[in-house]
């Protein structure tokens, strides 16, 4: 049961709101099969094969997977050196 | 006839499904359909417990598959209803005695018999969740609104996709109206916002549902209990009809949100 003080600070720390964040990130895992590290070796895999073509970013470059429903979309957002940092 | 196969699963145990069967069976013969059950937790058997059946069992599924004896020999009839019938589980064997192609040749031997085949389906994601599974055209997902009963239950609905059966329905199992009020327990929302499937069902946390159980009289037989009445509107949404949310607790903002979670074609 969520105490006075925890519910003074809201409802944000509620136990059902907890449960439902947990079980959102354990769902999105259990259905790609993709576990936090395999997105990981993924993401530095995509890293080295785009810099192969272009010159990227690879310390801003993210991978997420988006859920929509029952579909999930993977998300990379993969930003590439401007060229002015490139002359110097 | 022609009858409809529906198969009520959930993944993990002890959530009731073999409860939500009985109750569901009942309620779609007290709405004038002709009923047969199918218990396939082979070795594990409760539906006829459940259904106050269990004095009546001469032949089982497994006799019928290996033609020990006839398919309606094997159909005990309930003297309370005459539209309900019961082809319990073999207790005695497990689970590969039967096989999914052996389900999908018995109902389709039933279909003419009946207007719903209601499978009742063994916990797990294996051979007998298999053999559940093969011969549905619609399958009811039953969960409660806990962590881990959720989480199986989404990978069964994957399973059921993934073997392009369903439509896939979800029942919310024992939910307890003041829990969620005090944020202690998921609301019917935050689930099927989790599960991204349409809702068919809430059914209240009841006492009601043990006692009837003891006495082998289903719940949904007991106008009083609240439990009762939402199985009673999952059989009446079953058969096409349009029924309300029940009120559980006064809560209007949460049947609110719930309508445009419907109308949002959810």
């Amino acid at each position: 049961m969520a105490s006075v003080f925890e519910r003074i600070r809201g409802k944000s720390s509620s136990s059902a709101v907890q449960a439902k964040e947990r079980l959102h990130l354990v769902l999105v895992h259990d259905r790609t099969d993709l576990t936090p590290d395999d997105l990981k070796s993924l993401k530095d895999r995509l890293i080295e094969v785009i810099s192969d073509y272009v010159e990227i970013n690879a310390a801003d470059t993210e991978i997420q997977i988006q859920v929509e429903g029952r579909e999930q979309t993977l998300i990379a957002n993969i930003p590439l050196r401007s060229p002015r940092r490139k002359r110097r | 006839m022609n009858a409809k196969v529906l198969t009520i699963t959930s993944g993990k145990g002890g959530v009731g499904k073999t409860t939500t069967a009985a109750n569901l069976a009942i309620a779609l013969t007290s709405l004038g359909q002709k009923v047969v059950c199918i218990d396939t937790d082979i070795g594990l058997r409760n539906l006829d417990v459940v259904l106050g059946l269990e004095n009546r069992i001469v032949y089982d599924l497994v006799d019928v598959v290996e033609g020990r004896c006839r398919l309606t020999q094997a159909m005990i009839r309930d003297r309370r209803f005459e539209n309900l019938h019961l082809i319990p589980a073999a207790q005695t064997r497990d689970k590969t005695a039967l096989a999914p192609d052996d389900m999908v040749r018995l109902c389709n031997e039933l279909r003419p018999m009946a207007d719903w085949i209601v499978i009742d389906s063994p916990a797990g994601i294996e051979r007998g969740f298999r053999n559940a599974l093969a011969p549905s055209d619609e399958v009811l997902v039953v969960t409660n609104p806990e962590v881990s009963s959720l989480r199986d239950a989404d990978r069964i609905i994957g399973l059921v996709e993934a073997e392009e059966k369903g439509p896939v329905k979800l029942i919310i199992n024992r939910i307890n109206p003041a829990m969620v009020k005090r944020g202690d327990m998921l609301s019917a929302p935050d689930v099927v916002e989790l599960l991204s499937i349409p809702l068919i069902g809430i059914v209240p946390e009841d006492e009601a549902v043990l006692v009837s159980t003891n006495h082998g009289h289903p719940v949904v037989l007991n106008e009083k209990s609240k439990a009762g009445t939402a199985f009673l509107n999952i059989g009446r949404r079953l058969m096409g009809e349009e029924v309300p949310w029940m009120s559980l607790n006064g809560n209007d903002g949460l049947f609110k949100r719930l309508g445009q979670l419907f109308n949002g074609g959810s």
